[in-house]
């Protein structure tokens, strides 16, 4: 299908993936790796590939005298099991290996992908890559050194290493839990998935790096009847982690959490239609950023001139305590990157500084064209697809003011406090969040609980509306997926308790 | 891999699940290839070109259910993934209603030539796809001097799935789809830049849409667009542009699932057979229609493709039943999920419906939101056109439509004569009375 929409959007995963072991490939960490190898020789034996036949293929990518290419290896083991009905009857795996083979000429792009790492297979695909350019050919580099990483994700034990048998009890017990939690539970789900990721990234410039990227995600769902009425919700975490990020603290926090999310529904009223002041609780309101601002400080946007920003840079957009980051490094956190898809390192970027706006996310390609580092935003889905600037985890730092006084300020408003899932158009810059549920603020005090309620507005206008922002940052804790051109990628999000002085919600009446 | 080369591969993974202990299996081998052409502002922004292939399979081992997919289909790698996913099968819980279906279900396919394989895809060159791609933006090139930015594309895919379940069914699907359009910006008041964009897809290359018409249509789209604002709220008819009222309905798709109604997570769970739209709303499930971009001769459970009512007259007639939600509930599956809808045309067209329209909002695009499919309570955001007297006063956008598809369905006061063919949703004109904007 063509992309030709850019209504990107965020929501919170579905159900994915599945157990695997992957044969015939070396096992995680860098086991296979001897003293004195170089640290990609682990990822070498695992891809089947040596140096020779990278040389080999990129020389074939660039035989019509391409200015860059790429080679981006994929080994990915993903693993998913579900209990419904109260039991743990269906589970699924998925393997992916493969290797996408890009060549830059400009601003231009060709690309291919093979499934099949065989050097036939990869030249095959290189000569079709090769094709976005027309000149002489170029040589392939004659060595290639390692790009110099950190490691945010602190994970011990591999995905491989945890028995199913260990997953079904886990389940059970949740599902024990959410029925324990509350009679009027009547239907329970729970989803458990779990990847390991593998990529190597080596380019015609001659660096070569390589990452292992792990994630769960754990979701509980839940449905109650209350006087013949129904409602459903959901909790979910989601971590770039290993096992031992399930402590016995978040295992019952997820059933609590899921029921009371439910139960709370059936107090909640459709709120009014209408513009109000909104205040976003602290944690997964992030999803604000991530719309009003975050898409439109996509470099490739701006570099083609039809994000609403792009002619902002520099200038004042926010009050002075608004600071805006979209940042790979966070520790364990979903959107997290050591490296991105293009070999670059992740970093934090800071977005607007002191309400100033400061740096759009780039790829290579916005990066060459506004003459500027690459910010370790260039992402991509898979093997399949191209990288792109695209968020990792982005957030507003905690501000000068309080929750409880932001609270106090509001006469008549709405709290919105959880979400599912939101959508932004570049060009206007008008954006929308759906809020799955919330309250009512009257006369500075919290009052009925709201639900099912989506929000909408323009970027700019509102990052201008942010009037207060508490000092209460927190990371969401959900699996969020951002969706741009037909691309799904991990991201995470974070905000401060804050208050929008005005936007349009779609209550009713 | 020839035909029988994937055939003989799927022969030979039933053997090895057999082996392996597993009672029945469904097993899917697909093989694709795909081009994409995409131009920017007259200069090739990106070539795009593919071949991949996957195998899924469902293993059903002594009342234990599992599913598993790869897209290395070496033999020697098969053999230890069939391994690990039986292993792992072992560890679950026994489920009785995981079943293949009954071989009853796989009778009765069309019997017609649905002709969703176009055989002259081959033949299509790289030449002529970047010809294509380019004319598509060429043709809008100043015709309006507050563009900034015109992308344009041709995409075009190959695709083969062999089907095989251990209970006797054999299936095979092939089709091709094409897809061109264009995507403007232009430059609006202050900041904005609104952008707008009309792609076509079809089976057959020659049914696509011309590149002129597509072209124009992304134009005015995006002319549309230009200095929209919300206004006030309030309570008006809502009338739904027929490109653009498959995404009002799409939502009610999962609350008409078995799987919704078994998990109780369905507004529309014990309504067979009561009145739950307006009278002049029927829709049916075609999946016989030639070329159509829904049709198929069976479903994701190999049941063979029949039409069936889904709501006559405003009367809901049946549910998606697939098999394992069909067993949990006792009911005869149906089909797991939609081919082609198609919404009954009404008399008269989209523009004389609007012509004779007091006051209401023309709503031409969705703008995220969402639908609680337990409650049927929606919310969602929208952008169009106030209107006035049957005229377009006044483009408006960043505005909401929220309230409860019980009583929105209800509300259907006129359906037009115009269904939109370029989807496998087919729904014309729609007008809704007394709907919730909120606005300023």
């Amino acid at each position: 299908m063509v992309q030709m929409s850019r209504r990107d959007f965020v929501k919170i995963t579905g159900t994915g993936l599945a157990l695997a072991t992957l044969p015939g490939f070396i096992r995680s960490g860098i086991a296979g790796v001897k003293p004195g190898d170089n640290p990609y020789n682990f990822y070498f034996q695992r891809f089947g590939i040596d140096e020779d036949t990278i040389r080999k293929v990129m020389t074939e990518a660039l035989h019509y005298g391409g200015d860059y290419c790429d080679l981006f290896f994929q080994n990915q083991l993903s693993n998913s099991i579900r209990l419904q009905d109260n039991i743990v009857n269906s589970a699924s795996t998925n393997v992916t290996l493969g290797v996408g083979i890009r060549v830059l000429k400009g601003d231009q792009t060709g690309y291919s992908f093979t499934e099949d790492i065989s050097l036939a297979s990869m030249k095959a695909a290189a000569r079709t890559a090769a094709g976005i350019a027309s000149g002489s050919p170029k040589k392939a580099p004659l060595t290639f050194n390692a790009t110099k990483l950190m490691n945010y994700y602190d994970t011990n034990v591999s995905w491989e290493d945890v028995g199913v048998k260990d997953k079904v009890g886990m389940l059970q017990a949740i599902n024990d839990d959410v029925f324990k939690e509350d009679p009027r539970v009547v239907k329970a789900s729970v989803n458990f998935s779990d990847s390991e990721n593998y990529i190597l990234v080596v380019n015609s410039e001659g660096g070569i790096a390589t990452d292992y990227q792990p994630m769960l995600r754990i979701s509980v769902g839940c449905t109650a009847e209350q006087d013949g009425r129904r409602e459903n919700n959901y909790f979910d975490y989601s971590a770039r982690d290993d096992i031992r990020f399930l402590t016995p603290e978040r295992l019952k926090r997820l059933p609590r959490e899921a029921v009371a999310r439910t139960m709370r529904l059936f107090e909640a009223l459709t709120p009014p239609a209408g513009e109000f002041p909104v205040v976003l609780a602290a944690g997964s309101a992030g999803i604000l950023l991530h719309e009003a601002i975050g898409h439109g400080m996509e470099a490739d946007f701006n570099r083609q001139g039809i994000s609403v920003y792009s002619e902002k840079m520099n200038e004042k957009i926010a009050e002075p305590f608004v600071t805006i980051v979209d940042d790979g490094t966070n520790t364990n956190v979903r959107g997290s990157i050591n490296v991105d898809d293009e070999g670059v390192a992740s970093e934090e970027t800071v977005l607007v500084e002191n309400g100033v706006l400061r740096t759009f996310m780039h790829d290579r390609i916005s990066a060459k064209h506004y003459g500027v580092k690459p910010t370790g935003s260039g992402r991509r889905e898979s093997f399949k697809h191209y990288p792109m600037p695209r968020m990792r985890n982005t957030y507003m730092r905690s501000g000068p003011h309080e929750y409880e006084e932001m609270i106090a300020t509001v006469k008549y408003g709405i709290l919105a406090d959880q979400f599912t899932n939101g959508q932004v158009n570049i060009g206007p810059g008008d954006f929308t969040f759906y809020v799955k549920s919330g309250s009512l603020i009257e006369n500075g005090k919290i009052t009925t609980p709201i639900k099912d309620v989506n929000i909408i507005g323009n970027g700019p206008e509102v990052l201008k509306r942010v009037t207060m922002v508490s000092n209460d940052m927190k990371m969401a804790e959900g699996g969020w997926t951002c969706g741009k051109n037909g691309q799904g990628v991990p991201v995470s999000m974070g905000m401060p308790s804050l208050l929008v002085s005005s936007i349009t919600v779609g209550g009713r009446g | 891999m020839e035909k029988n080369v994937y055939l003989d591969l799927g022969y030979w993974v039933q053997k090895k699940a057999k082996q392996l202990g597993v009672t029945e299996s469904a097993l899917g081998i697909n093989h694709s290839r795909s081009v994409s052409v995409d131009f920017r502002d007259g200069e090739v922004e990106k070539l795009k070109e593919s071949t991949q292939q996957s195998m899924s399979i469902q293993i059903f081992a002594n009342g234990r259910y599992s599913s598993h997919s790869t897209n290395d289909l070496r033999k020697e790698s098969l053999e230890k993934f069939l391994t690990n996913a039986v292993d792992l099968t072992s560890f679950l819980e026994k489920d009785e209603f995981r079943k293949l279906p009954d071989p009853e279900l796989y009778e009765g396919q069309p019997q017609i030539d649905l002709d969703l394989n176009d055989s002259k895809q081959g033949d299509v060159t790289a030449d002529e796809r970047l010809n294509r791609a380019k004319e598509l933006g060429a043709g809008l090139e100043g015709k309006d001097e507050r563009i900034i930015s015109i992308s344009s594309g041709f995409h075009d895919s190959h695709s083969e799935t062999y089907h095989l379940k251990s209970n006797g069914f054999e299936g095979h699907k092939e089709s091709t789809s094409f897809t061109h359009g264009a995507s403007v910006s232009m430059q609006g008041a202050g900041d904005k830049k609104p952008e707008g964009w009309r792609y076509y897809r079809a089976r057959h290359l020659e049914d696509l849409v011309g590149a002129g018409q597509t072209a124009s249509e992304a134009l005015a789209r995006t002319q549309d667009r230009i200095g929209a604002e919300k206004v006030s709220t309030e309570t008006m008819p809502l009338l739904l542009e027929n490109s653009n009222a498959a995404g009002l309905f799409w939502r009610i798709m999962y609350p008409l699932s078995a799987g919704a109604i078994q998990q109780k997570n369905s507004f529309l769970e014990g309504k067979q057979d009561t009145q739950i739209a307006s009278s002049i709303l029927s829709i049916v499930d075609d999946p016989a229609i030639v070329r159509g971009l829904g049709s198929r001769y069976y479903d994701g459970d190999g049941i063979a493709a029949k039409e069936m009512p889904l709501i006559t007259n405003g009367v809901l007639n049946n549910y998606f039943i697939d098999v394992y939600y069909g067993n949990k509930l006792g009911w005869k599956p149906t089909s797991g999920g939609s081919s082609n809808l198609i919404v009954k045309p009404g008399n008269r067209s989209g523009s004389e419906i609007e012509a004779d329209l007091d006051r209401g909002i023309l709503v031409t695009d969705w703008l995220g939101g969402n639908a609680n499919s337990t409650t049927g309570d929606f919310s969602l955001g929208v952008a169009g056109w106030l209107i006035e007297n049957g005229k377009r006063v006044k483009s408006i956008t960043e505005m909401n439509i929220s309230g409860n598809y019980n009583e929105l369905l209800m509300n259907l006061t006129e359906v037009g004569n115009d269904p939109w063919i370029h989807s496998s949703f087919r729904t014309p004109t729609m007008l809704f009375d007394k709907v919730s904007f909120s606005g300023s």
